[in-house]
C-alpha cells in the first residue's frame, strides 16, 4: 500500500450542525473536473446512508471555449436524511471555480446560502471571459450570500509542490482542493474518495499523491479558516432495510437488461451508433462480454436498429438504443420490427429537440414520436421509468412484455434520468421472476404456420436452426396465418387491427395505475417520466399545506393501465407537467376526451419543485 | 461422429410461392443456379438464411425454401451482421441489387465487406430500377436515357467490384446471369469462402434494360469482351484465344500474342494475392477498351467480424469468468440500511 492511504484521514474538531438535507452544486469551466468531484461527492453521501439525488448538467461541446458562460459544467446533489426525489431547487451552498460559473448560477443559490470562490480566477482576463466588465464580488451584488472566497490556486499550489508537478499539473488538482473543502463542510469522510483516487490514478503515483494532498488541504482549510465556525451533516436516511450501491440511469438500464437477459435464458445482443445520451449504455454493455452480452458498434442509426432485428430473427435478446434524432432515423426499421412481430427494445434516451437540438439537455418531447413517429398505424408498447434506479426495473419490464406479446418495446429514459445517479437497493438475483420463452422446436403437429397466434396474439418465435420450421418475412403485409405474402383488403384491415389488438392487451398484464394521495379531490397531477421527483415532491407538499391534490405517474404509456379512465373521473381538475408543450396532454384529451391543464417547460431543464407547486396551487386557487 | 445428411435435391429448396418475376428477366436463372448449387453444399436448409432489401432481385428469398428476411431497401447487410454475429453456425446470404444495394444501401454494403463478415452477397447488377418502373441507377451509364433522366443521365457510374475491392472484402467475383455453369461454380465459391463474399452478377432486365450486357452474353462477341480469370494463368481472351492482358507499368494493356509476345508476358492472374491492387486494376478493365473480367477477382482469408466479436465473448469469460450479476451488482462501493 502506498503513503497515500496509510496515512489517516483526519477527522474534525469543529462543531458539525444537524442538518435535514443538503443541496450542493459545483461549477466551473468544462475542464476543470466538476462532474468528477460531484460525483465523489454523491457516492460519498450515500456511502454514509444519505438519500441522494443528481442533477449533472454540462455543455455539449467537448471543450468549450475556456473560462466562458458557454463552457460552463456543473454538478448538483441532493443529500438528504430523509427520502428525496429530486436534486434540489435551491442550492445551500454553490463552488465556483470562475466568473463564468459565478454569473450563471447565482440565481439559484438561497439567500444566506454559502459561495466558495475560488477569488484568484477573478483577474480581469477572466472577467472579460465571462463578458463581465466588474468583479461581482467586489461589489453588493453578493451582500446576501456568505462568501468564502478561497485562493484555491495558491494553495493547491502550496500542498503538490513536494510532487514537483508542472503548473499546470498542479493547477488540475484543484478540483481536489474544492472537493475536501465541501467535504468538510458537510463532515463527509475522505477515505472513498482516497481509495478512488488511488484506483484512478494509481498507474501515475505523483498525480495520485498530488490529487489527495490537495483533496486534505481543501478539507485542512475548513478545518482551520476562521470563516467556518462550524460545519453541517446530515444523518443517514430511513431508506427500506437491504443493501444498497449508488446506480446512474443508463447503468441501471444495462444492467436491467443484463439481468432479463439472463432471466430469460438469452444472450443479449445490443446494435448502436453513438449518440448523446444514449452512448454509456453501449459503454455499459461492452464490459459485459463475459455475460455473453455482444455489442455492435454499427456505421449509422439504420444498421443500428437493423443489426438488432437480425439478431432477433436468431433468438438472441436484441436491442437498440439512441437518442431522439437516431430514433427518427430508425423509424422505418421500426416499423419493420412490428410488421415482423418479433421481440426486441428500443430505447430512446430522450435530449433537448428538434434536429440536434440541445444534447446535453434533457426534455420529454418525442412522446408522440414513439406514439406516432413511423408511417403508417404502427403501434407498440410504450414504458417510461421514473428515475434512475428505476430503469433497471424498466429493462425487465419491457423485456417480459416484448416476449410475451411478440413485438418491440420502446423504453422512453430522459437525460436527466440517464445520468442522474440515487442510490439503489440491491435485489436478490434468484428472488427476480423468471422471463420464460419458448421456441417452436419444429415436431409440433400440423403445418407450421409463422402468423398464428396463442392467447396475446403473439405468433410463433420460430428461429434459425429448428427443422421444418424455414419460413420467409417480410415487411410487405402478411397473410395472417400463413404469413405470406397478401395483398387482400380485407386482410391488411384485419392484420392492422391484430397489431393494434396485441398493444392494447399488454394492459392486461400491466399492474393497475397507482394514485399518491386522495383517491378523489380537487386536482390530479398526471406525469410520467423524469419528472416523477418534482412531481412527488411538489404534490406531497401541497398536501401537507392541507390541498386536496393527488399525483398519478404513468410509467405505461402505450397501452395506458385499464383503470387510468376512471381515475381521471375522480378529480374535479387535471394538470399534467410536461417538458414539452403538452404531449402527454393531448394522448389523455384525445383517448379519455377529459379536459386537462398543462404545465409546460422546455429550456432543457428539469421542473424545479417551486414550479410544479406554485402551479398545483394556481391551479387550486382558480378553481375557488 | 458422422451424422446422415439426407440428400437433398433442387425441389428441396422450392417453395409454393408463384415466382413474380417478369418472364425472361435474369433472376430466374440466378434463382435456379442457386437451388442448383445449394444441396451440393451438405448444409441442410434450416441452417441456411437468405436475406433481402427492396427491388425486383429482393423478392428472392420468398422462393428459397430456407429461413429469410425481405427486408429494408438497402439495409440487408445489417440485418446479416446481426444475424451472423448471434448465429455463426447459419449460412447466411445476402441478396441485393445496383440500386439497393450501391444506392440507398452503400454505406451498409461497405461496412459489411470492410467488417468481412461472414456472409455471400449476390449483387443483381442490371443498371436500372426495374420495381419503380424504369429510372436510372448507380450502375447505368452516363448520358442513359430514363424516366427520370429524359436528356440523359449525367451521373459518373459506380462500379460494384471496384467499390467491393476498395473495402478490401475478401472474396469477390463476378459471373452472368446466363452463363449457368460459370455462375453455379461462382456461388458455390462464394458459399465456401469464409468471410464477405460478393458477387456481382451481369443481370438482364428484360423490361427495362433490355439487353444491356448482350455484349459480355452473346455468342459472337463474349469471347472478345470478356477474359475468364483462373488462379494461376495467364489473362488471354479473344474467339481465337489470340489476344491477352500486359501490364505496362501500373497499367493493363490489350496486347496480341505471337510476334515476340508469348504467354509468358501476359500478366498472370493472382486470386489470393493479399494486395487487392491487382484485382482493383482488374475490376477498372471495361469495355470497350478491354475485355471485362470475368470469375473470382481475390479470394483471400481474413479475420471474420463474427468470429473475433465471439472470441472476445469466450476471452473475456476465460479472463473474467461466467458473468454473476450477484458480484456485479455488489462491485461498486455498497452500504447497509438495517
Ligand atoms: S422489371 Fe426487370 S428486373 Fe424486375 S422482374 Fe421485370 S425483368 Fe426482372
Amino acid at each position: 500500500m502506498s503513503s497515500i492511504t496509510s496515512e489517516p484521514a483526519p477527522s474534525s474538531q469543529k462543531n458539525h450542525e444537524l442538518v435535514e438535507s443538503a443541496t450542493v452544486r459545483l461549477a466551473g469551466d468544462s475542464g476543470d473536473g466538476m462532474q468528477l468531484i460531484g460525483t465523489q461527492l454523491t457516492n460519498t453521501s450515500a456511502l454514509a446512508g444519505n438519500d441522494v439525488a443528481t442533477f449533472p448538467d454540462f455543455p455539449a461541446e467537448i471543450r468549450a471555449p475556456r473560462g466562458t458562460r458557454a463552457g460552463v459544467s456543473g454538478f448538483q446533489v441532493q443529500f438528504a436524511a430523509e427520502d428525496i426525489f429530486t436534486p434540489g431547487d435551491t442550492l445551500d451552498t454553490l463552488v465556483v471555480m470562475n466568473p463564468a460559473a459565478l454569473v450563471t448560477n447565482i440565481a439559484d443559490l438561497r439567500k444566506g446560502g454559502i459561495l466558495i470562490v475560488n477569488e484568484e480566477s477573478f483577474t480581469k482576463k477572466d472577467l472579460k471571459l465571462a463578458d463581465l466588465t466588474e468583479n461581482p464580488l467586489d461589489d453588493d451584488s453578493m451582500n446576501s450570500y456568505r462568501v468564502i472566497k478561497v485562493p484555491m490556486t495558491k494553495l493547491t499550489r502550496q500542498s503538490v509542490e513536494e510532487q514537483g508537478l508542472s503548473v499546470k499539473m498542479a493547477d488540475r488538482c484543484r478540483n481536489f482542493f474544492a472537493m475536501g473543502l465541501v467535504f468538510w463542510l458537510y463532515g463527509r469522510e475522505l477515505e472513498p474518495t482516497l481509495r478512488f483516487i488511488e484506483t484512478k490514478f494509481g498507474k501515475k503515483p505523483d498525480i495520485a499523491a498530488a490529487n489527495s494532498k490537495a483533496l486534505r488541504s481543501g478539507w485542512y482549510y475548513g478545518e482551520t479558516t476562521e470563516a467556518f465556525i462550524s460545519g453541517y451533516k446530515v444523518d443517514p436516511a430511513k431508506l427500506a432495510p437491504g443493501r444498497y450501491t449508488n446506480v446512474m440511469g443508463n447503468q441501471a438500464l444495462a444492467w436491467g437488461l443484463i439481468t432479463a437477459a439472463a432471466k430469460s435464458g438469452k444472450s443479449l445482443f445490443l446494435g448502436s451508433y453513438p449518440i448523446t445520451p444514449a452512448s454509456d449504455i453501449l459503454h455499459e454493455l461492452s464490459k459485459f462480454k463475459n455475460f455473453g452480452v455482444r455489442t455492435f458498434q454499427a456505421e449509422d442509426e439504420m444498421a443500428a436498429i437493423c443489426s438488432t432485428i437480425g439478431a432477433a430473427f436468431g433468438g438472441a435478446m436484441a436491442l437498440t438504443t439512441s437518442s431522439g434524432p437516431g430514433i427518427a432515423l430508425k423509424g422505418e426499421a421500426m416499423g419493420l420490427g412490428v410488421m415482423l412481430e418479433l421481440p426486441m427494445i428500443i430505447v430512446n434516451v430522450q435530449r433537448g429537440g428538434p434536429s440536434t437540438g440541445l444534447p446535453t439537455k434533457t426534455e420529454q418531447s418525442d412522446l408522440l414520436q414513439a406514439m406516432f413517429g413511423r408511417n403508417g398505424e404502427c403501434p407498440m408498447p410504450i414504458l417510461a421509468p421514473r428515475s434512475p434506479s428505476h430503469c433497471f426495473e424498466v429493462a425487465l419490464e419491457a423485456w417480459r412484455i416484448a416476449a410475451k406479446f411478440m413485438c418491440p418495446v420502446l423504453i422512453l429514459s430522459d437525460g436527466y434520468i440517464a445520468n442522474g445517479a440515487e442510490p439503489w437497493r440491491i435485489p436478490d438475483v434468484d428472488d427476480l421472476p423468471e422471463i420464460p420463452i419458448q421456441h417452436p422446436t419444429g415436431h409440433e403437429e400440423g403445418e407450421f404456420l409463422p402468423y398464428s397466434r396463442d392467447e396475446n396474439l403473439a405468433r410463433p418465435w420460430a428461429i434459425p436452426g429448428t427443422p421444418n420450421l424455414m419460413h420467409r418475412i417480410g415487411g410487405l403485409e402478411k397473410q395472417q396465418g400463413t404469413g405470406n405474402v397478401s395483398y387482400d383488403p380485407e386482410n391488411h384491415e384485419c392484420m392492422i387491427k391484430l397489431r393494434q389488438e396485441k398493444v392494447d392487451r399488454v394492459a392486461s398484464v400491466i399492474p393497475p395505475q397507482s394514485v399518491d394521495g386522495p383517491e378523489s379531490g380537487d386536482l390530479l397531477v398526471v406525469s410520467w417520466g423524469g419528472t416523477y421527483g418534482a412531481c412527488t415532491t411538489a404534490t406531497e407538499r401541497c398536501r401537507s399545506e392541507g390541498l386536496s391534490v393527488a399525483h398519478a405517474h404513468l410509467v405505461h404509456l402505450s397501452p395506458f393501465p385499464t383503470n387510468l379512465a376512471d381515475i381521471l373521473k375522480n378529480y374535479k381538475r387535471i394538470l399534467v407537467p410536461e417538458l414539452n408543450l403538452g404531449q402527454l396532454s393531448s394522448l389523455l384529451r384525445s383517448k379519455y376526451m377529459v379536459e386537462t391543464h398543462q404545465l409546460n417547460k422546455v429550456q432543457g431543464k428539469p421542473f424545479a419543485v417551486d414550479e410544479v407547486a406554485a402551479a398545483i396551487r394556481s391551479e387550486l386557487a382558480s378553481m375557488r | 461422429m458422422t451424422t446422415e445428411l439426407p440428400v437433398l435435391t433442387t425441389a428441396d429448396f422450392t417453395t409454393n410461392q408463384d415466382v413474380r418475376w417478369c418472364p425472361g428477366c435474369g433472376d430466374y436463372s440466378i434463382l435456379a443456379q442457386m437451388k442448383k448449387v445449394l444441396p451440393q453444399l451438405g448444409v441442410p436448409r434450416e441452417k441456411i438464411v437468405f436475406i433481402s432489401g427492396i427491388g425486383c432481385s429482393s423478392r428472392f428469398p420468398y422462393y428459397m425454401n430456407t429461413y429469410g428476411i425481405h427486408s429494408i431497401h438497402g439495409r440487408a447487410p445489417a440485418f446479416a451482421t446481426g444475424l451472423k454475429s448471434t448465429r455463426p453456425d447459419l449460412q447466411v446470404w445476402v441478396i441485393t441489387g445496383d440500386g439497393d444495394g450501391l444506392s440507398i444501401g452503400g454505406n451498409h454494403l461497405m461496412h459489411c465487406m470492410r467488417r468481412n463478415v461472414d456472409v455471400n452477397i449476390v449483387l443483381f447488377n442490371n443498371r436500372i430500377y426495374g420495381l419503380t418502373k424504369g429510372q436510372y441507377s448507380p450502375t447505368s451509364e452516363l448520358g442513359k436515357v430514363t424516366k427520370s433522366t429524359p436528356m440523359g443521365s449525367i451521373d459518373n457510374p459506380i462500379h460494384p467490384l471496384s467499390i467491393a475491392i476498395g473495402c478490401e472484402a475478401s472474396f469477390v467475383a463476378r459471373s452472368i446471369d446466363t452463363n449457368i455453369k460459370h455462375l453455379g461454380t461462382i456461388l458455390r465459391r462464394a458459399a465456401e469462402h469464409r468471410g464477405t463474399a460478393f458477387v456481382e452478377v451481369y443481370q438482364n432486365c428484360n423490361i427495362f434494360n433490355d439487353k444491356v450486357w448482350d455484349y459480355a452474353k452473346a455468342r459472337e462477341t463474349k469471347l472478345d469482351t470478356t477474359v475468364e480469370l483462373e488462379h494461376g494463368k495467364p489473362l488471354i481472351f479473344g474467339k481465337n484465344r489470340d489476344m491477352g492482358i500486359r501490364l505496362n507499368g501500373l497499367e493493363p494493356e490489350v496486347v496480341e500474342l505471337g510476334k515476340g509476345i508469348t504467354e509468358d508476358d501476359l500478366l498472370f492472374h493472382d486470386e489470393q494475392a493479399s494486395e487487392p491492387s491487382l484485382a482493383y486494376l482488374l475490376s477498372r478493365m471495361r469495355q470497350p477498351d478491354f475485355p471485362e473480367p470475368i470469375g473470382v477477382f481475390r479470394a483471400v482469408d481474413a479475420p471474420k467480424y463474427d468470429e473475433l466479436l465471439n472470441a472476445q465473448v469466450e476471452e473475456a469469460k476465460k479472463a473474467k469468468g461466467a458473468g454473476d450479476l450477484q458480484s456485479l451488482f455488489n462491485s461498486g462501493d455498497t452500504w447497509e440500511v438495517k
